[in-house]
């Protein structure tokens, strides 16, 4: 029983570091799936998780906060388009601007508006995103195994881990059931033939980083409003390239997203929980080794020592029309 | 009707880079506007504070030394095609081989752990290049990602090395043993106290080194010329008998190589212990300083003198102006990043368009004056 309740728990706190990697990663989803390479994942969510927090300490409103977030890294994917899509430039090197733009950015303006040392103020109340009690919670506490999976891995989370779990099945239907995700695609894949059916590819791309915009601002102000209460330096910790290997390891698919970024949350909250711990037999498991997982795994698979991963075939190439 | 031409040499290598980083900095002016202190006053410290007096000097020409090394590692294997943004990782691990010879070899002295030092971090750095280029090359990985990858293995990896293996047992901070004789680099003002309490060491002339070696390499031998036909077109290069994945390979671990001299510069000339992360964003300077010198190590010395200078006066800087935190590099470097990397056409586009312009506007000046002569001897 006692292992069970400790399993409960590690999958409860599972859910709540996967949130930020699914969101971050189905960001890139859309942005990757439309041609355009996306190494800002990080920033974008650094920059959304500011926004968020400034204005969610400002009025008190975390609802606020998430437009603001939201804004502010639309605004940052938006310079994403206009240097690698309107002017051609390499999508990498405009990702590393991106990262260090929201490192440097965010910690600057913190410090002169709050003059903190580069955080938010704390956030209480309506400010933060709080945890939900879903209906019959205390009926059901009782109730062995069913009741601790309930109120631990069902209910008791925030808004936003409800909203981040939806967009999961919201993404493949866009993606493969509407005419707008087949264009979506398809740009990324063979940009030629979408010019051709007289569709603005370049149109496409700019709506999907913004679409990559939106989910990345979502991600950062779960970090700063719900996870956390206030935005720290530095906050994302690396999460938006954690979020781009899940993506390398979903094979650019949503469904397969989930499950990438559950294991890849799953591990991170081994490695919180197995931190110190002696283990029988194999003695004190090294916490760094788990924390590198998923880099690891996404090195070997992206080698194809365990099937393959093959990224949109336009990715990484600016379309220029021909006249 | 407009003619676009390609631009001249002069304006493609002084004038377009100089109006991005004109652009660059204007913006950065105005970010300082925005923080509520005057830009002009900024740049004043800035500048005072980068080459004013000799210890600012000294510490402006330390952290060009990294740079230097960064800037080449990116430009050595972007030459080849090769995106390698994993300086900052190659650095970190090759800190690993630069302490151990320099422990072990602490009662020796410097000019025998030095040129051992290189090697030993060449080797690692070289090896955390290498793996991406084996795996791009053979395997077809993407070696940004790879090299992305890398960076974390390699912290995850260095924290749990010096945490279990380098730590003296009576530390409680997490870094190595301190080396105390040989193992440290000189430092200059040991000759010359013109350079104050500037940790400007012996790295500073291997650097200098480097350009010049890195010059040679590209442009004066046949590995170079490989290299370079590689990069600028990668089957034309197969057609030739130049075995493209020998020579990514090859072009990545000198890079990583090139890489790890950061390790000795940082280790053994400032820390003189092994400590946590001691790469500090570095190798990632290397990219603009990359982009910015256009891959050539007379750019890249420019290049590097200049993010040194505003690493050290800004510094300066946020001591002066406290609302000036020293995120204001950072936001410079993005800025700098953007404008001579991602948007390098943000000026190219108008600048044709304004040289085709001046050229058809003068050769129709010629035809009027043949006209001219023509009519007056008739």
């Amino acid at each position: 029983m006692e292992f069970f309740e400790t399993l409960v728990l590690l999958l409860a706190s599972t859910i709540r570091l996967t949130v930020p990697l699914l969101l971050a990663c189905l960001a890139g989803l859309y942005s990757e799936r439309s041609g355009i390479f996306d190494i800002g994942l990080e920033g974008k969510m650094l920059a959304g998780a500011f926004g968020a927090a400034t204005v969610a300490a400002l009025t008190g409103s975390a609802w606020l906060g998430m437009f603001a977030g939201i804004g502010v890294s639309v605004a940052m994917a938006l310079i994403h388009g206009v240097a690698s899509i309107t002017f051609r430039g390499n999508q990498i090197i405009s990702g590393v601007a991106i990262n260090f733009l929201a490192a440097g950015l965010t910690v600057l303006l913190g410090q002169t508006w709050f003059k903190q040392g580069g955080r938010t103020p704390q956030l209480n109340g309506d400010a933060r995103f709080n945890d939900i009690d879903l209906p019959f919670v205390d009926q059901l506490a009782d109730v062995p195994f069913l009741g601790s999976i309930y109120t631990h891995l069902i209910s008791g989370h925030n808004i936003l881990v409800y909203i981040a779990f939806a967009t999961v099945p919201l993404t493949y239907f866009i993606l493969f059931k509407t005419r707008f995700g087949l264009r979506l695609r398809a740009s990324g894949e063979n940009p030629k033939a979408v010019d051709t059916a007289g569709i603005n590819v370049n149109a496409m791309r700019f709506k999907a980083i913004i679409i990559t915009g939106i989910l990345c601002g979502l991600a950062g102000a779960y970090l700063s409003t719900a996870q956390s209460s206030g935005f720290i330096k530095d906050m994302t910790a690396g999460r938006g390239f954690i979020a781009l290997a899940a993506l390398i390891f979903a094979k650019w698919m949503p469904i397969p997203a989930l499950f990438a970024c559950l294991l890849f949350g799953f591990l991170s909250a081994l490695g919180n929980f197995l931190q110190g711990v002696e283990l029988p037999i194999i003695g004190e498991v090294p916490v760094q080794l788990i924390q590198a997982m998923p880099y690891i795994l996404t090195v070997i698979l992206l080698a194809g020592f365990i099937g393959k991963a093959v990224g949109p075939k336009a990715g990484g190439i600016p379309y220029i029309k021909e006249r | 009707m407009i003619v676009r031409k390609p631009l001249p040499r002069w304006a493609d290598l002084i004038l377009v880079p100089f109006l991005n980083l004109s652009l660059a900095f204007a913006i950065s002016g105005l970010v300082v506007l925005m923080i509520g202190e005057s830009p002009v006053e900024a740049v004043k410290i800035l500048i005072f504070g980068a080459f004013g007096y000799g210890e600012g000097l000294g510490y402006t020409l330390h952290f060009a030394t990294n740079f230097v090394f960064a800037g080449l590692a990116f430009s050595i294997a972007s030459h080849a095609g090769q995106f390698n943004i994993g300086a900052e990782g190659q650095a970190y691990v090759a800190g690993l081989g630069a302490i151990l010879v320099a422990l072990a070899l602490d009662q020796t002295h410097w000019l025998i752990v030095m040129p051992i030092a290189m090697i030993a971090a060449a080797a690692l750095g070289g090896f955390w290049g290498f793996v991406p280029g084996y795996l791009a090359a053979k395997r077809g990985s993407h070696v940004v990602i790879t090299t992305i990858m890398f960076n974390f293995i390699a912290s995850a990896f260095m924290v749990y090395v010096i945490n279990n293996f380098l730590k003296p047992p009576e530390n409680m901070a997490p870094e190595s043993a301190s080396v105390v004789n040989a193992g440290k680099m000189p430092q200059l003002r040991e000759w010359w106290d013109y350079f104050g309490y500037s940790p400007l060491n012996v790295m500073f002339f291997v650097a200098i080194l480097a350009l010049i070696l890195t010059y040679i390499l590209l442009w004066r031998t046949e590995l170079g010329y490989k290299i370079r036909t590689m990069g600028a077109n990668p089957s034309a290069a197969h057609y030739a008998g130049i075995s493209n994945s020998k020579i990514v390979m090859i072009a990545m671990t000198i890079s990583g190589g090139v890489a790890g001299m950061i390790a000795l510069n940082e280790v053994l000339g400032v820390q003189n212990r092994l400590v946590l992360d001691f790469v500090f964003g570095y190798g990632f300077v290397g990219i603009a300083v990359g982009l910015m010198g256009r891959n050539h190590p007379i750019g890249i010395a420019l290049a590097a003198l200049l993010f040194g200078a505003l690493y050290q006066g800004g510094q300066e800087l946020a001591f002066m102006m406290p609302a000036v935190t020293r995120e204001m590099i950072l936001v410079i470097q993005a800025l700098v990043i953007l404008f001579t990397g991602a948007m390098e056409g943000l000026f190219r586009g108008p600048l044709e368009m304004i040289f085709g312009m001046i050229e058809m506007s003068s050769s129709s000046d010629d035809a009027d004056k043949d006209d001219a002569s023509a009519s007056s001897q008739g």
